[in-house]
């Protein structure tokens, strides 16, 4: 028996396949998209020229003070990054001591990766370790005092640390208390209901620099006598209160959209209140908000350079304070700090932000 | 039939369970706020600090760079509140109006059919929202306005307006007694524009036929001016600053850090916008512009009626809350010394004093009141828009 076979398709027309017809398709489709195409491109031309010459061309790579930066035409100072970069890290962190701060980064590093992979194993091992060691850990490590460490008060603590001292202690402290003000909102129980409500509208309502004054200004008035937190602990108290707040809307957006058939298939079950919420409910409101969740991680990452205007000095904050060091006053250092911090809370953000879109796309496969 | 009785007593048990958790909440709270108060008062005994809304009319001996009212140094510290306050006001609005265009222009630009385009838009937004703002203000702040030439040397736009290292000049134009006409001759214009509309929604209604707006309107409008010119002539003038000395004199001179904080806080809240604006649009099914297409709807008319309005709904409560932080981030004027409400008053104002009780829990509550209120207005217009989708028909 002769067997049938299909002729062949025939090759898609040239005008069709290829990089010209995807340009004609793309860029070049109507009059107008041709104008577009040729103004888009003149502009990325001239700001790409503007920024290689500021950056490589008529840049310093090279120099012990201000001397190096003051050609007639200059671009970027990088010598004053270079000079700067370990003020940068860890402030005034004494310099015999860095060391440590370069522990905790590579053990939190060690603790995060594993955790970011849904494919690594041992996930209640490694959430432990975070919770549980690292914290304590860390404070160990940064203040001393123990264990023959030389004690480095928190008046030391500089640049990138403090920055993510701050913003992890924010994640950390505003994800439990966001969800149980989220919980108490949500609550049948007026009182509870009614304070959580207020709690979450005030701190939502006012700009985070308020908060930051009154942590500053007004926390010590709230004390006894005699009592006093260190500034940067009243700081991380604010930061904390405040994100929490929004940390709480988000939750609550993934606690209405679970059904109502969840409750009630726990009541059934003969599960409490808080059994059906810890294993029923809140394992799948928080999935819903994951992408939430780190937007307001990311939020709050930005909101730590905050700090600097009560009087701490986060990376921003160090950036800014080695503007007045005169050996190195020229007329491009403040851009170039500028656009090294810019860079470095860009990358933080950035990574952040894909890891959600990441995290969204792999748990809405199953749905 | 009354309930069995054992459900009864898990009932009266889960209820008396409830009211003791709360009763205890209660009081937790209200020990928490006693302890608190008392250590206020104490701390401030100690500290001589007095209390009460007192200093709202002592003298506030210190000068503000920008003011939209009278203000000078023998102003009282509650006139200082009210500068400080305008001044947030002007840069937020200003801010919400720059930051709403550029992100509808940006958000559609990111939906462009240009690949080139879309991609432009995008490193736009990636890179406007990843940096802090705080940052983007001092950028702009220290960075550029600070670095920029002295008044003598100024960045010279056209002859008309001047960018130097002490703000930007631009011209004023100084309206003569014959203005009136032209304010009337707007009137017009205006007027005729909600008339027509009015008139073509009528038509539409009743007999399915597409009336103009914009051409009648605008000939009325033309008509009104050619009337207002043959009445009153020109009674503008343009007050072209000058360079007297060291500094420009005429013309409307606006502060470095105004325009430093207006644009930071554009160019920020505008990329958020424009993904607002970008989800809002793809959240409208495809069958819609279909559907608009297969009415024979042109290009602009199925934006208009009908892919807009849909979008809109979408893109308001998002909108909203973007429009409140915008106005709470200016408070991060206080970094560049801009004289905003928390500059002038949370800040030059509570060192003077020293009230940070009242000041702080004053200043917070202004802000409260901001947000409240532009929720209640945006609020009203989303229902507005919501209800004109509801009862066509």
């Amino acid at each position: 028996m002769a067997e049938w076979t299909p002729t062949p398709p025939r090759p898609a027309p040239a005008s069709s396949v290829g990089f010209s017809a995807w340009a004609r398709r793309n860029l070049f489709a109507t009059p107008g998209d041709v104008a577009f195409t040729v103004l888009g491109a003149a502009f990325i031309i001239w700001l790409g020229n503007v920024i290689i010459d500021w950056a490589f061309i008529n840049a310093s790579f090279a120099g012990d003070d201000r001397t190096a930066c003051l050609k007639p035409v200059q671009g970027a100072c990088w010598p004053f990054i270079d000079a700067k970069l370990g003020q940068f890290i860890y402030g005034r962190y004494p310099e015999a001591e860095t060391w440590r701060v370069n522990l905790v980064f590579l053990f939190g590093a060690v603790g995060l990766v594993p955790m970011l992979v849904p494919a690594a194993p041992f996930k209640s091992f490694n959430i432990a370790f975070l919770l549980g060691f690292y914290p304590v850990f860390t404070f160990v490590m940064l203040t001393g005092g123990l264990f023959g460490l030389a004690e480095v008060e928190t008046t030391d603590w500089g640049g990138l640390l403090v920055t993510l001292v701050v913003a992890v202690t924010g994640i950390a402290a505003s994800l439990p208390l966001g969800i149980m003000l989220a919980l108490g909102r949500r609550s049948k129980l007026p009182i509870i209901r009614y304070f959580c409500i207020g709690f979450i509208e005030v701190f939502r309502g006012v700009p985070l620099i308020t908060v930051l004054f009154m942590a500053s200004v007004m926390l010590p008035l709230f004390l006894p006598d005699g009592v006093n937190f260190d500034k940067l602990m009243r700081c991380l108290i604010g930061v904390a209160l405040f994100s929490s707040a929004y940390m709480a809307e988000v939750v609550r957006g993934g606690l209405q959209a679970i059904p109502k058939g969840q409750y009630e298939a726990g009541a059934a079950l003969g599960l409490g209140y808080w059994k059906t919420t810890r294993l029923i409910i809140l394992p799948q409101a928080l999935k819903l908000v994951i992408p939430g969740i780190v937007n307001t991680f990311i939020g709050l990452f930005k909101d730590t350079t905050l700090v600097l205007i009560v009087g701490l000095f986060d990376l921003l904050g160090i950036v800014q304070f080695h503007f007045t060091d005169a050996s190195w006053a020229t007329p491009e250092t403040h851009i170039t700090g500028y656009v090294f911090a810019g860079a470095v809370f860009w990358v933080f953000c950035f990574a952040m932000s894909r890891y959600s879109i990441f995290m969204e796309n792999r748990l809405s496969t199953g749905r | 039939m009354s309930e069995k009785p054992i459900i009864a007593r898990w009932r009266a048990r889960v209820g008396q369970r409830d009211v003791l958790a709360q009763v205890l909440v209660a009081l937790l709270v209200i020990m928490a706020v006693y302890w608190l108060v008392g250590n206020v008062v104490s701390n401030l005994e100690r500290q001589n600090v007095a209390s009460g809304f007192g200093f709202f009319n002592e003298r506030a001996g210190f000068g503000i760079n920008q003011t939209l009212i009278d203000y000078n140094e023998d102003n009282s510290y509650g006139r200082v509140l009210v500068v400080g306050l305008l001044n947030t006001l002007l840069v937020s609005v200003l801010g919400i109006a720059a930051a709403s265009f550029l992100g509808f222009v940006i958000g559609i630009g990111r939906l462009s059919q240009n690949w080139l385009i879309s991609k432009l838009a995008m490193v736009y937004i990636e890179i406007f929202r990843n940096v802090p703002l705080l940052l983007q203000i001092m950028f702009w702040y220290f960075g550029v306005l600070r670095n920029l030439p002295v008044p003598r040397q100024s960045l010279d736009l056209g002859e008309l307006m001047f960018l130097n290292n002490r703000g930007f000049v631009l011209p004023a134009i100084e309206a003569g007694a014959g203005a009136i006409w032209y304010g009337l001759a707007a009137i017009i214009g205006i007027t005729a524009v909600f008339w027509f509309k009015r008139r073509a929604r009528r038509i539409l209604v009743a007999t399915g036929t597409i009336a103009s707006v914009w051409r009648p309107a605008a000939s009325i409008f033309l008509l009104a001016l050619v009337m207002a010119y043959l009445i009153a002539g020109v009674p503008f003038q343009l007050d072209v600053p000058v360079l007297r000395g060291f500094n420009f004199r005429g013309g409307i001179s606006v502060i470095p850090e105004f325009v430093a904080l207006l644009l930071a806080l554009s160019l920020y809240t505008a990329s958020f916008i424009a993904e607002i604006v970008r989800a809002g649009i793809e959240a409208v099914d495809k069958g819609q512009r279909e559907a608009a297409a297969a009415l024979g709807f042109t290009r602009s008319q199925s934006l208009n009626l009908v892919i807009v309005p849909q979008a809109l709904r979408v893109i308001i409560p998002p909108l909203t809350s973007q429009y409140l932080n915008l106005t709470k981030n200016s408070s991060l004027a206080v970094a560049i010394a801009y004289p905003d409400i928390v500059s002038v008053f949370a800040g030059t104002t509570l060192t003077q004093v020293g009230q940070a009780v009242e000041i702080i829990l004053v200043t917070m509550l202004i802000y409260l009141t901001l947000s409240l209120l532009t929720s209640l207005i945006m609020n009203w217009y989303n229902a507005r828009i919501a209800l004109a989708g509801g009862t066509h028909g």
